[in-house]
């Protein structure tokens, strides 16, 4: 293993390719397709140099048919390859759920443990840059849903490449959700926060836990990819400005849910504020929520979630950015949650 | 040929006939519970049971040339094609039953079969199993095998995008694929006639640039040489093929059906053609003996009746197995 400490900085989109090399070069089985991830490297940079690298037998570009090639990876997940699949929207699954949630989802389980499913689905998520509601979606509740499959998303490049390599080890399908806000392209705008050091060498984040990525006693804050980054600023705000410490935590994995590290902070603190930008209604932060709820946990003020509305995601930035959940948001929620007694 | 070097015509003659056993013994078991009133969720065996009496010669004709390696990914009606790949047939009968010693403890049923030791699985979804079958043949060419992989499908398939996504891939990487449409004319009431534009779905092999091979006749002689080549092609690296056969479903789409959509006198006139006996005579006007024939009915009749001997004794399963194998542990790396 690599040990040098030399600092890093990388976006998602090269901790994601730099995961997917150094797995290739260690296990024959690991290939990679879908589209645009050949020549192109991914429309989102998360399969740059792999063709180059490894060659049109373990890296090709697909047709436009999501169901034929996610059926296909099942395949060859089950007869021992470790396919990583890219999905380049998460909106796009609409023409391939079968696929996902049927055969993918299910094989261990109808196979009675015969046959395991460990592949890896890639996919894209968030908005905030004009693209409107059909490649904009975030869908964490949709997936996080259906049993059979983890999913996880990350916030920053760190966690990016160990989950990633968590992601092709696992034995089971691995939904990898990556926030579009906070991919590095460009042509998209990244959050800084989500460039960070990314370790040369094998490290991997456990898929299923949480992770506490600011202690704090007197709030938890609740987030997800993009929406981390909302509640480190909310809460660098309370600390700066009210003085109160807030607790930030990365759900990390949507699928298992790591319920105890996001209880054993709000037992703590007693107030919670968790935030998502998938659809509100039966979502992620209501999931958060009631399982707060149902661990009995004593509130000093009534819990808040802050989602996207149950509404299309609008085209027009006056329309995007009115609703769409953002720090100003968090905030305002964590000082309202403050300043209430349940 | 001489009858020394047919030894595969017994072999599917002992399929077709087991196959239809099991069949035959599927139903007084199934209705066990659901009469006089039915109800599908009664009795030992719940669900729907789709039944492919008629359609064996599909089975045998093809699964004649594979080996254990070989994929098949079959249908909702996938009885005739788990017992030709050769799925153990007692654990295949507990499944059905939803008993513990079944092939996944009584998970799946009927129409999830997994035997991962001959390579078979089968789902419930129309043209569902075209991509996974696909990429076992992928999984199979990328590791340098001559393993093949044999997507069965009904006529309705033909229709879904699934079919028409794997068709082009498949041609696309030139994968060890064989495509194999069992058209029985029906998806579930609706006609092929009714809603396909195509008089013949093997004409569709042409817009993927691949061979598309029509039989006629529910015939397994003419089936096994159709697949031969098809297969034979695979392993040679040439690429995929589909094989249309025409069959006919001698039941209902399901168990209880009332087929009121059928014309009058279709099941007469299917079941007057019914591919097993004609087998069985064509295969003494070539010279078998009738002994040899009797034998092979006695092997698969015995063999059947083990099955729901064994599926009937075994237990059901304990409830807390419901909540495993819902994911795979990780083995030490």
């Amino acid at each position: 293993m690599n040990t040098a400490t030399a600092i890093r900085k990388q976006t998602i989109a090269k901790a994601m390719s730099e995961a997917l090399a150094s797995e290739m070069e260690r296990d024959a089985n690991v290939i990679v397709l879908g589209e645009d991830i050949g020549k192109l490297g991914g429309v989102f940079g998360n399969t740059g140099g792999l063709l180059e690298k490894f060659g049109a037998n373990r890296v090709f570009d697909t047709p436009i048919s999501e169901t034929g090639f996610i059926g296909a990876a099942v395949g060859m997940a089950g007869a021992g390859m470790r396919p990583v699949v890219e999905l380049m929207f998460v909106d796009f699954f609409g023409v391939c759920m079968d696929a996902i949630y049927n055969l993918a989802a299910k094989q261990a389980y109808f196979s009675g443990g015969q046959v395991s499913c460990p592949m890896v689905l890639m996919t894209s998520v968030g908005g905030g840059y004009g693209d409107a509601g059909q490649h904009s979606q975030c869908l964490y509740a949709t997936f996080g849903h259906l049993p059979g499959m983890k999913v996880v998303i990350p916030s920053n490049a760190h966690d990016a490449k160990g989950l990633m390599l968590a992601a092709i080890r696992d034995e089971n399908p691995v939904v990898f959700m990556f926030h579009k806000a906070l991919q590095g392209m460009g042509w998209l705008g990244t959050v800084a926060g989500s460039i960070t050091d990314v370790p040369e060498g094998d490290y991997e984040v456990p898929i299923g836990k949480a992770g506490v990525v600011r202690e704090g006693t007197d709030i938890t804050l609740v987030g997800l990819g993009v929406t981390v980054h909302h509640c480190l600023a909310a809460a660098d705000a309370l600390s700066r400005e009210d003085g109160v410490e807030a607790e930030v935590i990365d759900i990390r994995t949507i699928a298992p849910l790591d319920r105890e590290t996001i209880l054993a902070s709000v037992r703590k603190t007693g107030r919670v504020v968790v935030v998502d930008d998938d659809y509100l209604s039966c979502g992620l932060a209501g999931e958060v929520i009631t399982s707060i709820a149902e661990a009995g946990i004593p509130l000093a003020s009534p819990p808040q979630r802050i989602s996207h509305p149950d509404i299309p995601i609008p085209f027009s930035p006056a329309l995007e950015h009115a609703v769409l959940p953002n720090a100003e948001m968090t905030l305002a929620a964590a000082r309202q949650s403050i300043g209430e007694r349940a | 040929m001489t009858i020394s070097n047919q030894s595969h015509r017994l072999w599917m003659y002992e399929n077709m006939v087991k196959s239809r056993a099991f069949e035959d013994a599927i139903k007084p078991a199934y209705f066990e519970g659901k009469t006089p009133r039915f109800n599908m969720a009664n009795g030992p065996i719940p669900g729907e049971m789709h039944l492919s009496d008629g359609q064996e010669p599909c089975a045998v004709g093809v699964c004649a040339h594979l080996h254990e390696g070989d994929t098949v990914t079959a249908t909702h009606r996938p009885h005739h094609a788990a017992i030709a790949k050769g799925v153990d047939l007692d654990r295949m009968a507990a499944e059905i039953f939803g008993r513990e010693a079944g092939l996944s403890g009584g998970r799946g049923g009927h129409m999830h079969l997994f035997d991962a030791s001959v390579n078979f699985a089968c789902s419930g979804i129309i043209a569902q199993g075209m991509g996974p079958a696909l990429g076992a043949a992928m999984a199979a060419k990328l590791r340098g095998s001559d393993n093949v992989a044999v997507a069965y499908i009904g006529e309705g398939a033909a229709n879904q995008g699934a079919f028409h996504e794997v068709m082009n891939l498949a041609s696309v990487w030139r994968a060890p694929l064989i495509v194999v449409i069992e058209d029985n004319g029906y998806g579930v009431s609706v006609s092929k006639a009714s809603c396909t534009a195509v008089a013949r779905n093997a004409d569709r092999a042409a817009a993927y640039a691949m061979p598309g091979i029509h039989v006629a006749g529910n015939d397994p002689d003419a089936i096994y040489e159709a697949a031969g080549e098809a297969i034979a092609r695979a392993r040679r690296g040439e690429g995929p093929s589909l094989i249309e056969i025409e069959t006919s479903r001698l039941e209902g789409h399901f168990m209880g059906d009332q087929e009121g959509y059928r014309p009058e006198g279709e099941k007469d006139r299917l079941k007057a053609i019914d591919p097993i006996p004609r087998y069985r005579e064509r295969l003494l006007a070539d010279g078998f003996d009738t002994a040899e024939l009797d034998a092979c009915e006695k092997r698969a009749q015995q063999a059947v009746d083990a099955a729901f001997v064994f599926a009937r004794g075994s237990a059901l399963p304990d409830q807390a197995s419901a909540f495993t194998s819902v994911f795979t542990e990780r083995s030490a790396a």
